[in-house]
């Protein structure tokens, strides 16, 4: 996600590196660059329009730190004004006087609405809360089945008329039963709707009244172009938008979408699908994915994914192996599986900074990863504690072992103790200005913490 | 605050980067050679789609000219593009449905044209082009080519550039040359297949729907397979359109092998002497490796009896400039042979669309323009800029 943006404007800082001091017309070809870039990312033209005319502001009020280039004070300036724009920090959803809270989801058809509404349902309950949902998409042949089989998979009742034919009807039925019977919330999914479908917006303003709802959550897909503006505007005069789930994340669009929904609605994004899987919704973190869009990786999320998954002793045992390179195989294997645990291995790196650059996509990463397993599980402890024992027939053996070739095994040793002699410079303050992994990498010098 | 974590970072970033390395360094031989087949397969795949796509269309018209009249009637309100040749004067009903993005559009080409012909009216128009999703480098393509173009006519008036407009745009459709591929291909022996497939939420399934009625209209026997085994009730979804349009469906257990699915469906529409194979697919997002396997996989496991003439990519008018990325992977994994627009009937312009045509050479072959049974048109090249700018 995104990734184009933070490539766009890695080239435009890597072309003003070294240079000397920003001039006027330096900034303006700066913002052009910004300007086609977040266009080319499907942020609507209106918005860019605002956001390049803030930055320009920006700039021109901003002090001159004698400690930043001028590459990172663009680069401050244009985060900052991301951050504004997305919105300051991360939002739960709010609370709601009394119970149950009333969450309607709503949105344009296929935008993700009745798997985000299962995906929520699922996070409210994980957190001890008691979500009902109910089936307002009378539209969609199967809809209400869907949200039924997901709402199981959820393990959360689902209220559903299969025969009825008004949503309005639905809803406050739905509300009745979930008053009485002591649910703490209640996530009412709806039909999709075309904006300029005058017909169904007016019956989606009539569920909205019928709930009186605590959040009304507009769905959009990440991958929608310029259209974001008009569908915020659209729903947002029709119902009170409080917030956006920006879904699809997972993908590779840019995601400009976000910048528009919030710019329009002056609502904060609460959540982002990541996945097709009903824990795949996370909290939307506006600083984060500014950070992201510059390019400048996702760290504080790997930071706190590797929190849950690595022990912290554990943690602290390893660094010391990592910087004296007495990093074993053994360590390795049992590291990974941790890593496993933060997801697929391509999604992790996606999150590292400057690794837009690399073509992580294409290395399919998480194929590898059960080869590379198998060859050092097919090491005897010895040598997996050892590698420099690994030679002649016990290298064969390994291959036979782990159905691979000599070659292989051959290689993932020499590359091991490659990195393992790089990670000991990084980690003990060595290298700078970037270093050269095997295989022709370049890991960018911004990735030192 | 970072002090704390440090050892995990640390580890953490460690660990990737040793990863990185030993993936990094692993993949080339593997890869190199896999790639390398896989075009090959492509090429071949579309060598064989190629000759099998012509005759059957010959074949096909002709059985339609030697049938009674009735039935041309019949095939003329169809959405299939092979009648939009012969259909001369287009459906109004796709003016109707275009009217809102029509007015968006025009209330900002006369802004555009409002004043005389300056700066700020190639900008604007520029601005127009980029708002319907065309894409800047498109957009400015195609105004540096208007910008010429009404220099050499020496067109200074609002309404003129505005056909000018209209032509430089049918001309960015039409110089691909594809006009004559928008007919959907059927195979010399039935059942001809015909494989849906695109990212979540684009509407496949309903694509489905809406050519199963068209085809069953046409006295044409259709079989559906409910290859989209993943998402909660697609089965059941795609079960209500099976009714609706009279089409036989094929389905497994949720959670099936979307291949076997498919598989299966072929051998039912065979056996039952059907004439066409709609196949319905999960949706799914084309970074995802595994996924995209699975569909080429699905096309492959066809292939060993069949022959999939048409894999169409469903694609949401709202989707801005991925949906070239998501063109061209579909493209890699499933051979697909046209684009199916979809939503047409909102606001959204769909403007991808010419960016795919121009840049990729697929066809755009349908649209979608409601959730009606029958609001599946043929793409007219003419009609929808026509629509647009008018």
């Amino acid at each position: 996600m995104f990734d184009t943006l933070s490539g766009r404007l890695d080239e435009i800082f890597t072309r003003l590196r070294g240079r000397g001091r920003l001039n006027e017309k330096q900034v303006d070809e700066v913002l052009r660059e910004i300007r086609l870039a977040l266009l080319d990312a499907d942020v609507s033209l209106r918005v860019v329009k605002a956001f390049v005319k803030d930055v320009r502001e920006r700039a021109a009020g901003a002090e001159i730190h004698k400690s930043l280039t001028p590459a990172q004070q663009v680069i401050k300036l244009v985060h900052a004004a991301l951050i504004d724009m997305l919105g300051k920090e991360a939002s739960g959803l709010a609370h709601a006087d009394r119970p149950p809270r009333i969450i309607l989801i709503a949105g344009l058809q296929g935008s993700g609405k009745t798997t985000a509404a299962a995906k929520l349902a699922r996070l409210l309950k994980s957190q001890g809360r008691r979500p009902l949902l109910a089936a307002c998409d009378l539209q969609r042949p199967a809809a209400i089945r869907q949200l039924q089989i997901l709402g199981e998979q959820a393990g959360v009742p689902t209220h559903a008329e299969p025969d009825a034919a008004d949503p309005v009807a639905v809803a406050g039925r739905a509300l009745a039963l979930s008053r009485g019977e002591g649910y703490t919330d209640l996530i009412v999914d709806t039909a999709g709707r075309l904006n300029v479908d005058r017909e169904l917006m007016a019956q989606l303003a009539q569920i909205h009244d019928a709930l009186d709802p605590t959040e009304t959550l507009l769905v959009c897909d990440a991958m929608t172009g310029q259209e974001a503006v008009n569908v915020a505007e659209a729903f947002s005069s029709e119902v009170e938008v409080t917030g956006v789930i920006l879904t699809k994340l997972d993908g590779d669009a840019r995601g400009g979408a976000a910048l528009s929904m919030t710019y329009v609605t002056g609502r904060p994004i609460k959540f982002a699908g990541v996945g097709e899987k009903l824990a795949d919704l996370e909290a939307f973190y506006p600083d984060r994915m500014a950070s992201r869009i510059l390019g400048m990786g996702d760290v504080l999320t790997l930071i706190e994914k590797a929190e849950s998954a690595f022990d912290e002793a554990e943690a602290k045992k390893m660094e010391e192996k990592l910087r004296k390179a007495d990093f074993t195989f053994e360590d390795f294997l049992s590291q990974m599986q941790a890593l496993k645990k933060m997801g697929p291995m391509s999604q992790v790196l996606g999150m590292l900074p400057g690794m837009s650059k690399l073509p992580v996509g294409d290395m399919q990463i998480d194929e590898q990863l059960p080869r590379i397993e198998a060859i050092i599980r097919s090491m005897t402890m010895q040598e997996r504690n050892n590698p420099h024992l690994i030679k002649g027939s016990r290298r064969s053996r390994i291959a036979r072992g782990s159905g691979t070739s000599v070659q292989e095994v051959n290689k993932l040793v020499k590359q091991f103790d490659d990195v393992r002699k790089m990670v000991k410079m990084m980690s003990s303050g060595k290298a700078g200005g970037g270093m050269r992994l095997p295989g022709g990498l370049k890991v960018p010098p911004n990735l030192g913490l | 605050m970072l002090e704390g974590l440090l050892p995990q970072i640390l580890v953490g970033l460690a660990l990737v980067l040793l990863v990185i390395g030993v993936v990094a360094a692993r993949r080339r031989r593997p890869s190199g050679r896999r790639g390398a087949t896989r075009m090959k397969d492509f090429e071949a795949m579309e060598r064989a789609g190629r000759t099998a796509v012509e005759t059957p269309t010959r074949a096909e018209r002709d059985k339609g000219e030697e049938e009674e009249e009735g039935e041309e009637g019949e095939e003329e309100a169809g959405p299939l593009p092979e009648t939009a040749e012969a259909a001369a004067p287009p459906r109004p009903s796709l003016r109707d449905r275009l009217v809102k993005s029509r007015r968006f559009f025009a209330a900002r080409l006369s802004e555009a044209f409002g004043g005389g012909v300056g700066e700020d009216t190639w900008e604007d128009l520029e601005a127009a082009l980029i708002q319907a999703d065309v894409g800047v480098e498109t957009s400015t393509k195609i105004v540096a080519r208007l910008q010429v173009a009404a220099k050499e006519r020496g067109v200074s008036d609002a309404a003129e550039l505005k056909g000018l407009l209209a032509e430089e745009l049918i001309a960015l459709f039409d110089s691909v040359e594809l006009g004559r591929d928008r007919a959907l291909a059927f195979a010399p022996e039935p059942p001809t297949v015909w494989l849906v497939v695109g990212v979540n939420g684009t509407g496949k399934t309903t694509t489905i729907g809406k050519l199963a009625s068209d085809l069953s209209h046409r006295g044409k026997g259709v079989a559906l397979a409910a290859a989209d085994t993943f998402r909660a009730a697609a089965d059941e979804q795609l079960q209500v359109w099976a009714r609706r349009s009279s089409a036989q469906l094929v389905r497994h257990q949720p959670g099936a092998d979307p291949g076997a699915v498919a598989f299966d469906a072929f051998r039912f529409a065979r056996a039952r002497g059907l004439d066409v194979l709609l196949i319905d697919t999960a949706g799914r997002l084309h970074t995802k490796t595994p996924l995209m396997d699975e569909l080429s996989k699905i096309r492959r496991v066809v292939e060993k009896e069949g022959s999939v003439t048409e894999a169409l990519l469903v694609l949401d008018a709202t989707a801005g400039q991925n949906g070239l990325a998501q063109a061209r992977k579909f493209t890699q994994a499933a051979g697909v042979t046209g684009v199916v627009l979809t939503k047409l009937d909102g606001s959204a312009k769909g403007g991808i669309a010419l960016a795919i045509e121009s840049e990729l050479g697929l066809p755009i072959k349908l649209i979608g323009v409601g959730e009606g049974i029958d609001d599946l048109e043929p793409f007219d090249p003419k009609t929808f800029v026509n629509a647009l700018l008018s």
